[in-house]
């Protein structure tokens, strides 16, 4: 990275790659940017990642934009190019919601396009070369700045977290309280074992926001990491030969982890929507 | 790796971008994709209606055609009866006709024939009275015998 720090090792630069731009309270008492990964993780939970928050909201407000352009536009007969993209998304996320979702909910199907969509800009993200975007911020004085959301794991957490409170929400409001909380203590062994089925199906619950917003991130950073190994430890004249191919590969990756968000999303919420008797 | 704020702020964005969604984006674009989907199911409807509605169509006109064929095969039929029959009613006429005529020539002839012979009876008559009486000027009274000559007249 050329700076007042030119001479980076691999190390530094990787490190400095993987750094979001964090925004809190140092120890000191005082708040402002943190400069190295230390000074970040000493500010506790009393930080944001100005990055993550500032391209998820660009990335949100693009989706909302577009979809809503198409909306406002939206012709029965004829039918703009565009809004026949549009389309085509929505007819994807029709079908995921119809094969999936066996409930009645006004929620799922916005919910299931705003996952797809927003996850799909955010991931896109990562085939932006590594150094593009935080070179620039650089020269405007920001010391770091990594451009994929899907990379931060508040970011995966943050939507999961929403996907979770949904969950439990539609999980008490469908069955009512006693149903919905019997559920998790009568399976799968029944009232002679409540502790061992409590403790077995709240796992399997809490697993489920988990292993969603970790799946997305894993693939995500991993994905990321590769692109800034790849700018790290190969000559410039030869990163194309990693590079390119696995770009290729990440647009299969960026599409499928966010359907497979979306689809999961839409399996969880189902499965709150449907009795015991049923799984 | 940092656990913060920032999963807050993400979900806070999360729900913005939802309730966007489900408030401006959704409901007109399925409302659209349902109201084409109706609008080909009922295009399609009326195609086949169509469809339906030509093969009847066709078969009224194809009956309608066999039976002008065949009305008209008994109109020339007819036709063909009445030229016959009047071709007969027309020869009769004529033959008719022609009887009248004969027979009023016939008449007239005979009128004349008798005519003729009733002149020729009276000038026979009257030569006969002209030569008796150039024979009988010499030596008959031509009062004296007149009712003889009256009775030859008539016997002529």
């Amino acid at each position: 990275m050329a700076s007042e720090h030119t001479e980076l090792t691999q190390a530094e630069y990787i490190g400095h790659h993987i750094q979001n731009l964090t925004y809190g309270r140092h120890p000191d008492g005082h708040w402002g940017f943190a400069h190295t990964a230390k000074e970040a993780a000493e500010m506790g939970f009393m930080a944001i990642h100005v990055d993550t928050l500032f391209w998820g909201a660009l990335l949100g407000i693009v989706f909302v934009w577009l979809f809503s352009r198409a909306a406002r536009n939206v012709s029965v007969d004829k039918p703009t190019r565009f809004q026949l993209c549009v389309e085509a998304v929505f007819e994807l996320v029709m079908g995921s919601v119809k094969d999936a979702f066996h409930g009645r909910n006004a929620v799922i199907g916005p919910l299931a396009l705003t996952v797809f969509v927003w996850i799909f800009l955010m991931n896109t993200m990562d085939l932006i070369p590594v150094d593009f975007i935080p070179y620039i911020a650089e020269q405007a004085g920001l010391s770091h700045m990594k451009v994929v959301p899907t990379t931060d794991v508040n970011a995966t957490f943050g939507m999961s977290f929403t996907v979770f409170l949904l969950m439990i929400y539609y999980g008490i409001k469908v069955k009512g309280l006693g149903g919905f909380v019997g559920e998790l203590a009568l399976h799968p062994f029944g009232k002679f074992a409540i502790p061992a089925n409590l403790a077995l199906e709240l796992v399997s619950l809490l697993a489920k926001p988990l292993s969603l917003s970790l799946r997305l991130f894993g693939n995500m950073f991993a994905g990321e990491l590769i692109f800034v190994l790849a700018a790290a430890l190969i000559p410039f004249y030869l990163q194309w030969l990693v590079a390119v191919p696995w770009a290729i590969f990440h647009i299969l990756v960026i599409t499928l982890q966010a359907y497979i968000f979306m689809m999961l999303t839409i399996v969880y919420l189902s499965q709150m929507h449907e009795s015991s008797a049923s799984h | 790796m940092n656990i913060n704020l920032t999963l807050i702020g993400h979900a806070i964005w999360f729900g913005i971008f939802v309730w966007f969604c489900m408030r401006y984006v959704w409901p007109p674009i399925t409302a659209a994709l349902a109201e084409r989907e109706g609008k080909i199911a009922e295009g399609l409807a009326a195609a086949e209606k169509g469809h339906h509605d030509l093969k009847l169509a066709e078969r009224r006109a194809a009956d309608l055609l066999r039976d002008g064929k065949v009305k008209a095969q008994e109109y020339i039929e007819h036709a063909q009866k009445r030229a016959d029959e009047m071709v007969e009613e027309a020869k009769a006429a004529a033959r008719a006709e022609g009887d009248r005529l004969l027979a009023a020539a016939r008449v007239q002839i005979d009128q004349e024939r008798n005519q003729a012979r009733e002149t020729l009876r009276q000038e026979v008559a009257t030569l006969a009275v002209i030569g008796a009486e150039r024979i009988l000027l010499r030596e008959v009274n031509e009062q004296a015998h007149r009712d003889i000559l009256d009775e030859l007249r008539t016997r002529i």
